[in-house]
């Protein structure tokens, strides 16, 4: 309990802001072992941020320079700051509605799945049942089995009932698989939820619907937070599934129009168009990224230390 | 948690005890079904697990049980051939390849990544001054930031970015060897080398896992007591002494668990693959089960035969996760005897 709540607040452990608090300004300097030792740590750790930050600003670079350039030298900065293949990249592979199409399939099956997750994740911790148990494994089994064993019949399924290549069968699927992690997660929340709340709640006369909808589920909301966001950079990032289940051109979604745009930019040679595309993909999710940055880490944690 | 008292629910847990008694039976006796409950139970638990089971679980069941025969989808109907396609599967040697590629990631991928991310965290937690209370780095935060950038880029564009990095002649990598002199580098094909395709792709895995790891073991790290990393430095351990005797066993049960999810991402691989190696690789180095599956099914329609792939690519899965718990058990075990 105590590490999913600290985990879903802005974790931002407080060792970290340390030196910038005023009582650690006038520390005492460390023995030459430790200067020796933070200084190997930070120039590991700065190395590694150059590995991680070169590659990306490389991209930005490169998106703006033409094919010929490209090829000249990896390193020259663009003859002209042009947003060419930026044009490019959204008229002719149409990143913006793909784009559209990722975040409806994303937030449809994100609604889907918190509202079914967090009703069953809270029947399964309040109520012992027969057959609790396997539902217990049931959910264990959708965690751990690979979804490649699923794929072809859910293939299948999906064209049985005609919503093969289609948004709303891929958000069925999206949010079939986000389900058991989600009542995993919220599960071990309502768990820790205080029972008395809810016999208090019921001697107030409410019903069980009441007793979910305004006393649990508004407690339970830095747990909601945590798995939604767990969830959404999850749902964002599959690519198995909408490649194998959403074949129609029209209807991808963004990881698998970047996939079918880098293989026709191979052919057509315009790499600027794929840096282009690249930019415009990751931009948007680095600056939520920055804004959310400590929700995140601490959703992050939480998902692991529960 | 503002919402209990605001709620005047509070009032309710001191309600007399007469009407405690009324609400409380009804609430309690399972046989005393109304409206409300029935309705609760149906829409709270018997409509999810029946979406659920349509679409997670049956379709595993029908995995199990297509790859016992010999469908191709188009087919009208399907024989049933008992362990043919496994017994077939076990011959074909660019199948069994591809599983001894995946096993050789799911061995270096999460030691690697894990062992890195480790080190990091360390770094971060313990690498500043010995004087007065054990702390962390100034500016940690910017390398926890940064090194976290990867997680949120969907892995296909991650495969993107870094096979233009890999380019032979205008990729990043060999400009900067060849800047360094290193002219053999000039047009050296990474991905297109059988000696070097799998490391480079490995790397790439790598690079895009470590940050996620290393944010979630300083948080594991930030959650042990400080007083047990004074107790262990007034003991004179060092700081190497620290993390391998104090750390590690304290966030035992994180290492395992991210040793489960990353040796599943190992396994399955696919979307790295297909942005970097779509075509297995020179001499199918780097081919993976997961893709030999898609093209098995979607390709050439053999879809019993690939769901015996599914199958073999499942259990080895499962095995890797009762490894992983087995060698915890085992060394936590040890370090039990040992205190």
């Amino acid at each position: 309990m105590t590490q999913i709540s600290q985990g879903a607040a802005p974790v931002a452990p407080a060792g970290e802001r340390v030196p910038f608090e005023p009582a650690e300004s006038g520390e005492a300097p460390g023995t030459a072992g430790d200067k020796a030792v933070t200084g190997f740590s930070h120039t590991v750790l700065i190395i590694w941020s150059f590995l991680v930050i070169i590659p990306l600003i490389w991209v930005l670079m490169s998106s703006f320079k033409t094919s010929s350039e490209i090829f000249a030298s990896p390193f020259a900065l663009p003859e002209r700051w042009s947003f060419d293949n930026y044009v490019n990249a959204w008229t002719t592979a149409g990143i913006g509605s793909f784009f559209l199409n990722s975040v409806i399939v994303v937030v449809g099956a994100l609604i889907l799945t918190m509202f079914f997750g967090s009703m069953s994740a809270y029947v399964l911790a309040r109520f012992s049942f027969p057959g609790s148990r396997a539902l217990y494994y049931l959910m264990l089994a959708g965690l751990t089995f690979p979804i490649f064993l699923a794929i072809v019949p859910l293939f299948f399924v999906l064209r049985g009932i005609g919503l093969l290549n289609t948004l709303p069968g891929l958000i069925l699927t999206y949010a079939a698989f986000a389900f058991p992690f989600t009542v995993f997660f919220l599960y071990a929340f309502f768990r820790s939820l205080s029972k008395s709340i809810a016999e208090a709640a019921a001697v107030d006369g409410a019903g069980e619907w009441r007793t979910f909808f305004q006393i649990m589920l508004p407690m339970a909301k830095p747990g909601l937070a945590t798995v939604a966001i767990l969830n959404f950079v999850g749902l964002w990032n599959q690519f198995l599934l909408p490649i194998a289940l959403n074949t129609n051109p029209d209807n991808y979604v963004l990881t698998q129009a970047m996939a079918s745009f880098a293989s026709q930019a191979g052919y057509s040679v315009d790499f600027g168009a794929l840096f282009a595309a690249v930019v415009i993909t990751v931009v948007p999710v680095l600056i939520i990224y920055l804004i959310f940055q400590r929700q995140l880490q601490g959703s992050v944690s939480a998902g692991v230390s529960k | 948690m503002t919402t209990l008292t605001s709620g005047g629910l509070t009032s309710g847990v001191s309600a007399p005890p007469g009407g405690l008694r009324r609400i409380g039976s009804a609430r309690w006796r399972r046989r005393n079904l109304t409206f409300d409950k029935i309705t609760f139970f149906l829409v709270f638990l018997v409509i999810p697990v029946a979406f659920y089971i349509a679409f997670v679980v049956s379709p595993f069941v029908q995995a199990a049980y297509f790859s016992l025969t010999d469908w191709t989808g188009f087919s009208p109907g399907m024989n049933f051939i008992g362990l043919s396609n496994y017994a077939k599967l076990f011959a074909d040697s660019t199948f069994l390849q591809a599983m001894g590629n995946n096993i050789l990631m799911a061995i270096v991928v999460p030691v690697v990544t894990l062992g890195v991310a480790m080190f990091f965290a360390t770094l971060v937690t313990v690498g500043g001054s010995t004087r007065g209370n054990v702390k962390g780095l100034r500016s940690s935060s910017f390398y926890r930031v940064v090194s976290f950038f990867p997680y949120v880029i969907p892995a296909i564009v991650i495969g993107l970015i870094w096979s233009q990095i890999y380019d032979p002649s205008a990729g990043l990598l060999n400009g900067i060897l060849t800047r360094l002199g290193l002219e053999q580098f000039a047009s050296f094909a990474w991905l297109g080398d059988p000696r070097t395709a799998r490391w480079a792709v490995m790397f790439v895995i790598i690079w895009g896992l470590v940050g996620f790891y290393m944010v979630l073991f300083i948080a594991a790290i930030k959650g042990i007591p400080a007083e047990v990393f004074e107790a262990a430095r007034i003991d004179g351990a060092g700081r190497f002494r620290t993390a391998i005797s104090i750390t590690i066993p304290l966030i035992r049960e994180n290492v395992q668990t991210a040793f489960i999810y990353i040796g599943i991402l190992a396994l399955d691989a696919f979307v790295y693959m297909a942005a970097l190696e779509p075509g297995g690789g020179p001499d199918n180095t780097t081919l993976v089960m997961a893709q030999q599956l898609f093209t098995t099914a979607f390709t050439k329609g053999q879809f019993g035969y690939a769901c015996a792939m599914g199958v073999v690519l499942a259990v080895i899965t499962l095995a890797y996760a009762g490894l992983v718990f087995a060698v915890n058990r085992f060394f936590g075990g040890k370090s039990e005897v040992g205190e």
